[in-house]
């Protein structure tokens, strides 16, 4: 692996290892959403794992298509909201009971069905807190780039087409046989996705 | 501009969508507006006055901070005036588009697609107003950190049991809340006008804002819970946030103020308003921009029927106030509600509020006044008035003349006050002018969904069938 090599020639079989592009996977784009949903249904019937889709919409059934089992936002909003009312009682009952009491109209100083509108606020923002950090969280947001953004026309993904990338990690994959597979799903077109 | 008749796809279904729509041409026709436009001569004039009252707004604010509230027409024994009235007006407004985006959501109603986004900004936006007024009344508003539960060496806490402490956490959770959910729903339109932004600095902000997002099937998924989560979360908050503001009144003892009804009324009348603001703003916009194939005269009738709804429950709500003052055998409350409201000194105020709320409101019985846009666009401005006037009747009235004549008072708003109230419009209609330039004012993401439904309810039926993502690629 010597530095010279790169100098003298300039053709992609003499570059060294680290130099030859490494693939994340392939791409293949589809016009319709149905056909993307038939395709990652296919790719997984065929033993792919490692492997993502991509469309400018919500798809129905395209995430357990490709192997999508658990959600784990609903356990984080939760979480968010039960932090939020102990958060708001304890706040209420500390400072009204034990660090300032004070009697104000006769009424106990836990009078705590005038705490419920505080802890019914709370409890809401802090599950609102878990579904929005937990969603990108759990998505691995904010990550401005990333391979698939390497496919050449991905920018229609946000737009008007549908994609399925089977990723090169996967046990499965192979430059060749996966294209022929892909192939066969009848895409609008396949392209290799650096990474 | 106005349509005699409402018009009806091939099924007899009036459309949610003008027809031959797909994926792309929703996509192009809304980032349009904010990507390729240069700013229409109606965008920059309407700009333009928004920013000049918003200047008002701001050389009142400084008079007032200058010279503290002595310079409004607040006195003893009326401590509350247009600054409470504004508050409870504007954030009235903003209920409707949280029930837009919530409560219809969740109901399936797909009719509220192509109004959301833009009503969930008119909702932020009204918030921010709202939130100004009793910042402003506090006359030390550099001192507002004062309601809010923080360790200080005077060792002193909120009054835990005050409705107005309510109202600190429910208003500020309501505006937390409100902007989370506006911008989860903007990620992914963020992304396409990432992907479409022709200029390196679009590309940047839009991208920088879209925090990455590619469309991916997982996060879509988690997305679906997480909007849906918000909703639920979003539908007790508003309902919550207007009944604290209702228990500000009905917690004190004046009469006027002291009665059950308000929570419920209070929370119909924001949503009355509310939609009456969404009619007045979409009703331009849509005509302006060329969006009727979006907001449909379908919407136009669907938001009539439910502010005749809303009003109804409103005119209820002043019956049994009516009623209840009678019956409860309460002198004061009997004077206040029966006697001084309709022939008092304000009594002109309170005619009006019938004629605004109740009277007028019936016009959408009838379908004709339901789809001409034109009357509804009057009729939700003559709305928006009455429902100003209700606060303005329930806020002043009642505290004018309460147990004895001896703390009776009078009061009228001065020059300063008019100045903050058309100035604080200013501020709203400012933001609202920069949302349409620089944000998709309808959610792109869900009219692509909306392409999709409509494409498989007409397969379903057989119909002509536009294959939405083929033609214009």
């Amino acid at each position: 692996m010597s530095s010279e090599s790169i100098y003298q020639t300039h053709t992609r079989d003499a570059l060294p290892p680290s130099a030859v592009p490494r693939i994340y996977g392939l791409m293949a784009e589809f016009l319709q959403p149905d056909q993307v949903v038939q395709a990652a249904k296919a790719a997984y019937a065929a033993g792919y794992r490692q492997m993502d889709a991509f469309s400018p919409m919500p798809v129905e059934g395209l995430a357990e298509a490709i192997g999508f089992r658990r959600n784990r936002l609903p356990l984080v909003v939760l979480i968010g909201g039960l932090t939020g009312a102990v958060t708001a009682l304890f706040l209420q009952w500390f400072s009204a009971v034990v660090h300032y009491p004070i009697i104000v109209g006769g009424r106990p100083f836990a009078s705590w069905p005038a705490f419920i509108p505080v802890t019914f606020e709370l409890t809401v923002l802090f599950a609102a807190f878990g579904a929005v950090f937990g969603l990108l969280a759990l998505n691995g947001l904010p990550r401005p780039h990333h391979p698939v953004f390497n496919s050449p026309n991905f920018a229609l993904a946000s737009r008007s087409r549908f994609f399925l990338c089977i990723q090169a990690n996967d046990r499965h994959f192979d430059l060749d046989k996966t294209e022929q597979f892909l192939r066969a799903l009848n895409p609008r077109e396949i392209t290799v996705v650096e990474a | 501009m106005a349509q005699a008749t409402l018009r009806h796809d091939e099924t007899g279904d009036v459309p949610v969508l003008g027809p031959g729509h797909t994926y792309g041409t929703v996509t192009d026709k809304i980032s349009s507006i904010v990507l390729t436009e240069p700013p229409r001569p109606g965008w920059i004039f309407g700009f333009a006055v928004s920013f000049v009252l918003l200047l008002m707004f701001l050389f009142a604010v400084l008079n007032l901070l200058v010279r503290g509230i002595g310079i409004w027409g607040v006195n003893v024994p009326i401590g509350w005036g247009f600054d409470i009235v504004n508050f409870v007006w504007w954030i009235g407004i903003g209920h409707a588009g949280t029930l837009i985006s919530a409560i219809l959501l969740l109901l399936r109603q797909d009719w509220r697609t192509s109004i959301n986004r833009f009503a969930e900004a008119m909702t932020l936006f009204a918030v921010s107003c709202a939130g100004l007024y009793p910042l402003l009344h506090l006359g030390r508003p550099w001192l507002f950190y004062w309601l809010l539960p923080y360790p200080n060496t005077m060792a002193l806490w909120p009054q835990w049991r005050s409705p107005l402490i309510f109202d600190v956490f429910a208003v500020s959770t309501y505006a937390t809340v409100s902007l989370l959910f506006w911008y989860v729903g903007l990620i992914p339109d963020l992304a396409t006008l990432r992907d479409r932004a022709k200029s390196r600095i679009g590309k940047v902000i839009y991208g920088f804002l879209a925090m990455g997002w590619r469309g991916s099937a997982r996060h879509w998924h988690r997305y679906r819970t997480a909007y849906l989560l918000l909703a639920g979360l979003a539908t007790p908050l508003v309902v919550s946030v207007h009944t604290i503001v209702a228990l500000d009144f009905t917690v004190g003892i004046i009469p006027g103020w002291h009665t059950t009804i308000f929570p419920p009324y209070f929370v119909a009348g924001a949503i009355y308003s509310g939609f009456a603001m969404v009619l007045t703003l979409s009703i331009p916009l849509r005509s302006y921009y060329g969006l009727k194939d979006f907001i449909t005269d379908k919407h136009l009738d669907n938001m009539a029927k439910v502010m005749l709804v809303t009003g109804l429950i409103v005119t209820y709500g002043y019956l049994m106030e009516a009623f209840m003052a009678w019956y409860g055998g309460n002198p004061y409350e009997e004077f206040m509600i029966l006697k001084d409201r309709p022939t008092g000194p304000y009594a002109h105020t309170w005619w009006l509020l019938l004629l605004c709320n109740c009277t007028i409101v019936q016009l959408f019985w009838f379908r004709y006044f339901r789809t001409h846009p034109i009357w509804l666009w009057v009729i939700s401005i003559v709305i928006n008035i009455g429902m100003w006037l209700e606060r303005y009747v329930i806020v002043v009235t009642s505290l004018h003349a309460d147990f004895l004549p001896s703390s009776w008072g009078m009061y009228h708003g001065t020059i300063w006050d008019y100045m903050t109230y058309y100035g604080s419009i200013g501020l709203f209609l400012t933001l609202l002018f920069l949302f349409i330039r620089v944000l998709p004012v309808i959610s792109i993401t869900e009219m692509r969904e909306l392409v999709h439904e409509v494409h498989e309810r007409g397969h379903a039926r057989g119909g002509p069938a536009v294959t939405p993502g083929t033609a214009h690629p």
